[in-house]
Order: C-alpha cells, then sequence, then structure tokens
C-alpha cells in the first residue's frame, strides 16, 4: 500500500477545514485537505462554488458569503482530495484513506499532524414513523436544494425547532415553494428561560437581529405556525400520509405526504471516538464532544478538532477555530514560534468568544424537550438501523444493562450500517433516565474502524504515490 | 422528471444531463446529481426494504450519517446514494431486504 508523508492533515472541507487548511499553508505546513463531497464548502456551504441554481440569492447572504472563503481555498495551491474517505486514524497518525476520485484506490498518510473538521449531523429526532419514507431532515431538504436545485413539490410540514428550520422556512418561502404549517416543539418556558443569556446574545447581536427577520419573513408569509407542540406522530403504511400533533393535551392531524424533521445539530464525534479521544457529555447542548483544549487539541496528542465537530458554534466560529488548530499545528512542527503563534491568536480567540457568546441564548431558547430526545412511546425506533424501539431500550434498561455496548450486545441497537450516528445520543439518554444516572456514567458505543464500509476492491488498489514510497507487500496475506 | 416525486427543480444552470438506468429502466437527469437525489427525483419514493422487517426506507440525511439511501450502483451493494455523484450509464438498483448468502 502506498505511504504518504505530510505535515498537517485536514479531514473536511467545510469552514473549519478550509480555514485550517489555509493557515497552515501560510505557516509553510505541507498541507492536505480531504472530504467526502465533491466540492468544497461542508454542509453549510455546499456546493456554493458550484451551485446548480440558476439563482442562488433565494439561499441568502449568510450561504453567499462563504462563496468568498471556498473561492480562496479553491484558488490557493493547498492540495486538495474532493470525494475521499478517511476511514481509519490510529493514534500515531497514520491515516488510511480511500479515494472516489481520480480512479479511485486506498493509500495510507502519515501526518505530523491532523485537524478533524468533520463537522455536525442532525440530532436524532425520534418520533414514531420518523423512519417512513416521506420524513427527512430539514437539513436534509436544504442539501436537496444546495446541491441539486431541488425542492418539495408541494406544501410540507416542517416539525421541530431551531435556527435552521426557520431559516429554511426562509428559503421555501423565496423560492416561491408553500409551506403547510410549522409544528414548533420549543418549550412553553424556554424564551423566559433564554432570557437570562440576553447579556451574551447581545455580544452578537447580528445573530439576533437575524433570528427576528427570519421570524418576522415567516409571520409575513402567513405560514401556519403551531407553537408549544408537545408530541409528534407520523402515520402512514408504506409512506408518511399524514403527522398527528398534541398542543395543550389536544391531539390534532394534517395531512401530508413530506415531513420534514429538525431539532438542532450536534458534534460527528464517530472519528474522534474511533482514535479513543476523551469525550465530555455537553449538558447545555445535550450532546457529547471531544474534550479539546484551547488550540482545538483533543486528548491525543497532535490530533486537533476544528469546527462543529468540537462543539456547535456555527460556520462563522468554525473559521477561527481552524485557524488556530494549525497554529498550534504549526507551532509543534518547528514552522512557528511561540510569539508569533500568540499574537496571530489572540484576534482569532476575540472573533471566536463574540460566536460563542450566543450560544448560551440559542441552546436554552431551542433546548429539545426531552420527550423528544427520549421518546415517551415504546412503539418509536429509536435504532432505525436495527429497528430497536424506546420500549426494548427501556426494558434492557430495566434489566440492568449498563451503557450503550451492553444494549448493542443484547438487541443489536447501534450495530447497523450508521454505526450508532443516529441512535447513541438516544440510547444514553434513555438509559441514564431509567437508570437514574447521569449521562456521562452510562457512557458511548465503542467506535471501530473502518467509520464507514470500504470494499476490498477498493483496499486493493493502491494509489499511486508521487514519492514512491509504498508499503511492504509483506502487510498482506500472499 | 416530476411525475409522482415529492420533489421538484428549481430553474436550474445549464449543465446537461447524464443517462441513469434506475432498476433498469434509464432516466435523463442533471449532471452533477447524487445517486439519492436522482431517486428522489423521478420515484418512487422507497430506494431499500430494511433487512429487520422489511420496511420501505427512502434517502433520510442526505449528507452520508443515516445509510437509509444505500443501494446497489454499478453491481457494488450498500453504496451510500447520497454519496455518490451520478455517472452516464451508471446503473442503480433498490435493494430488497436482506441479502441473500446461497
Amino acid at each position: 500500500m502506498t505511504l504518504k508523508h505530510l505535515d498537517l492533515l485536514v479531514i473536511g472541507a467545510g469552514p473549519a477545514g478550509i480555514a485550517a487548511g489555509l493557515e497552515a499553508q501560510r505557516h509553510g505546513l505541507d498541507t492536505l485537505v480531504l472530504d467526502e463531497n465533491a466540492y468544497p464548502g461542508g454542509q453549510i456551504y455546499r456546493s456554493v462554488s458550484h451551485s446548480p441554481l440558476a439563482d442562488p440569492s433565494v439561499l441568502g447572504a449568510d450561504y453567499l458569503r462563504g462563496r468568498a472563503l471556498v473561492d480562496d481555498f479553491e484558488r490557493s495551491s493547498v492540495a486538495y482530495w474532493p470525494q475521499t474517505l478517511a476511514w481509519q486514524i490510529s493514534q500515531d497518525k497514520r491515516v488510511s484513506v480511500t479515494r472516489q476520485d481520480a480512479g479511485g484506490g486506498t493509500l495510507q498518510i502519515a501526518a505530523r499532524a491532523i485537524v478533524l473538521a468533520g463537522g455536525a449531523q442532525e440530532r436524532p429526532f425520534p418520533v414514531p414513523g420518523w423512519t417512513l419514507p416521506g420524513v427527512m431532515g430539514v437539513g436534509a431538504a436544504q442539501t436537496l436544494l444546495k446541491a441539486c436545485a431541488m425542492v418539495p413539490q408541494a406544501p410540507m410540514v416542517l416539525a421541530g425547532c431551531g435556527p435552521l428550520l426557520y431559516l429554511f422556512a426562509w428559503q421555501l418561502i423565496r423560492a416561491g415553494v408553500g409551506i403547510r404549517a410549522i409544528l414548533d416543539t420549543a418549550e412553553r418556558g424556554s424564551y423566559r428561560a433564554a432570557l437570562s443569556h440576553v447579556g451574551g446574545a447581545l455580544r452578537s447581536p447580528s445573530y439576533l437581529a437575524k433570528g427576528w427577520q427570519l421570524l418576522r419573513a415567516i409571520r409575513r408569509a402567513g405560514v401556519t405556525h403551531i407553537k408549544h407542540v408537545e408530541a409528534l406522530r407520523i402515520v402512514g403504511e408504506q409512506q408518511a400520509e399524514a403527522v398527528e400533533y398534541t398542543v395543550a393535551g389536544q391531539v390534532n392531524r394534517i395531512e401530508t405526504s413530506l415531513v420534514l424533521l429538525h431539532q438542532g445539530v450536534i458534534p460527528n464525534t464517530q472519528i474522534t471516538r474511533s482514535i479513543g479521544c476523551d469525550h465530555v457529555w455537553d449538558d447545555a447542548q445535550l450532546c457529547w464532544r471531544p474534550r479539546l483544549d484551547s488550540w482545538g487539541e483533543t486528548s491525543v496528542p497532535d490530533i486537533f478538532v476544528a469546527g462543529d465537530g468540537g462543539g456547535i458554534a456555527g460556520a462563522l466560529a468554525a473559521e477561527p477555530s481552524g485557524r488556530l488548530a494549525a497554529l498550534q499545528a504549526a507551532h509543534r512542527i518547528g514552522q512557528l514560534d511561540a510569539a508569533t503563534r500568540d499574537s496571530t491568536a489572540s484576534p482569532l480567540r476575540a472573533e471566536l468568544a463574540r460566536h460563542n457568546a450566543i450560544r448560551p441564548f440559542l441552546d436554552t431558547l431551542y433546548r429539545p424537550a426531552d420527550g423528544f430526545r427520549r421518546p415517551a412511546a415504546d412503539d418509536t425506533i429509536v435504532c432505525r438501523c436495527e429497528e430497536v424501539t424506546a420500549g426494548e431500550i427501556r426494558a434492557m434498561a430495566k434489566l440492568g444493562c449498563v451503557g450503550p455496548n451492553q444494549t448493542k450486545s443484547f438487541s443489536r441497537c447501534g450495530m447497523g450500517p450508521c454505526q450508532g450516528r443516529f441512535c447513541g445520543a438516544t440510547v444514553a439518554e434513555l438509559l441514564a433516565d431509567i437508570q437514574g444516572k447521569p449521562v456521562p456514567e452510562v457512557g458511548y458505543y465503542r467506535i471501530r474502524p473502518p467509520i464507514k464500509p470500504v470494499t476490498l476492491g477498493e483496499l486493493a488498489v493502491a494509489v499511486p504515490s508521487p514519492d514512491g514510497s509504498v508499503l511492504p507487500r509483506a502487510e498482506f496475506p500472499k | 422528471m416530476q411525475n409522482d416525486s415529492l420533489f421538484k427543480t428549481l430553474p436550474r444552470v445549464a449543465d446537461g444531463t447524464v443517462r441513469v438506468f434506475i432498476d433498469g429502466m434509464p432516466y435523463q437527469v442533471p449532471r452533477g446529481l447524487n445517486v439519492a437525489a436522482a431517486l428522489l427525483a423521478n420515484g418512487p419514493l422507497a430506494c431499500r426494504t430494511t433487512v429487520v422487517s422489511g420496511a420501505e426506507r427512502a434517502p433520510f440525511c442526505m449528507m452520508g450519517v443515516c445509510f437509509d439511501c444505500l443501494v446497489e450502483i454499478d453491481g457494488v451493494p450498500n453504496r451510500q446514494g447520497c454519496m455518490t455523484p451520478v455517472q452516464d450509464g451508471m446503473r442503480v438498483r433498490r435493494m430488497q431486504g436482506a441479502r441473500s448468502i446461497a
């Protein structure tokens, strides 16, 4: 197998990864940025430099803003491999990589430092019927708009809460797409609770102004906005036919063939878990995140996390966070003295703090309700892959299963192709709730590489190495 | 292309189309689409049935994390449709239940 040596490997080409790559290059590091998608930008700036839309302005200024960053990156000489998957990372920073572009094939990369910029995924939203065709994430529908110029054919129902849901509603209105209703799951007391964090929010007033403008536009468009929804159930035989929702104990029903769910995003921790980095449970954001120092370094030396993969802070915070990680990597590699590192970092830290200031307000305002994280209805599927229900998890918790790895052994929950990405948080919270323990005591799945499937055929094809270095053949059976 | 799909296409920049076979039927789909989007654009909705209960599934996350859009692409099963750009002549098949071992 081919072996490539590098100073810095950046995994993920969203705003954090791009910023890390550009910063690393400024300090003379031999850097490679790789990403699973066809174009740089991550999910937030998905396809921004290659938009299929005749009029990408329907997506709004915050999306178009990403164009400058992506253009800078594409014009730079930072090496960039699209459609490339890093599926195994060892603690000594040896990375197994499979390319789908350029003919495809597998190689290993030995990097002196690694920045993981894998971003976030939508938080699981386990309600009865969420596995039916015709139910998708709001983020998924937004990706279809950004990357494929596709929008819902008929008015649909948006259910949940959080900035992305309102942003997408606003984008749909601009694109002339009807919205049947927004079923808002933000809790009754959340607005008042969030007010106690308004001081921080006022340090980043543009977020408040934008949020207010989105909500006003939704109101002006006359979209039915039903608040304080307490329970949801999507019903249908082969696919979604209707959504039933509960307000003040009263069940109502809307006929619809498309329901888009959203209750925030959580860090994608699959890769940091697989390396064995320490993780902490974030009580404010209700998610796991890797434990990081002020440069973004994990508990494994020279492996960094930048952007939302280290805790949700948004696209604008991702850029300074990527640059900070690259600065420290450059320092470690001996390309940057401590004084220059620190003086460059200082304004980045101030910028990061400004963007982080809004988070306690947003985290409180759009805190997903307990009942939408720990489904009350026992027939709710928790593990989409192996179709394990909340009732089965509760039964295993009562039997004394001590953590997600044991419920996995008992029921295959978390053992399917998504490797727990869409059930891990729910299972841990359910077990903790039943057993009266804090979530960190319950823990998380042991994640093992490969973090995504790789075929034998892909493994067997070595990517040619420009420097000619090849691993000894003896590592493979003859 | 709009038929019984839940999705429609907004005006696009002209970038041509490619021919993709879905369960043997040819479709012209915009270049640059991914396989999951091509399936959603052309209906029917479901792209596979599950290995456990045989329930129908369709693309859910569109960003490579949920694995609900697994399909057979050019003879290789269990590929993530949302992560695979369409190519001219590509053959996509929906997958039914568990794979038979025999």
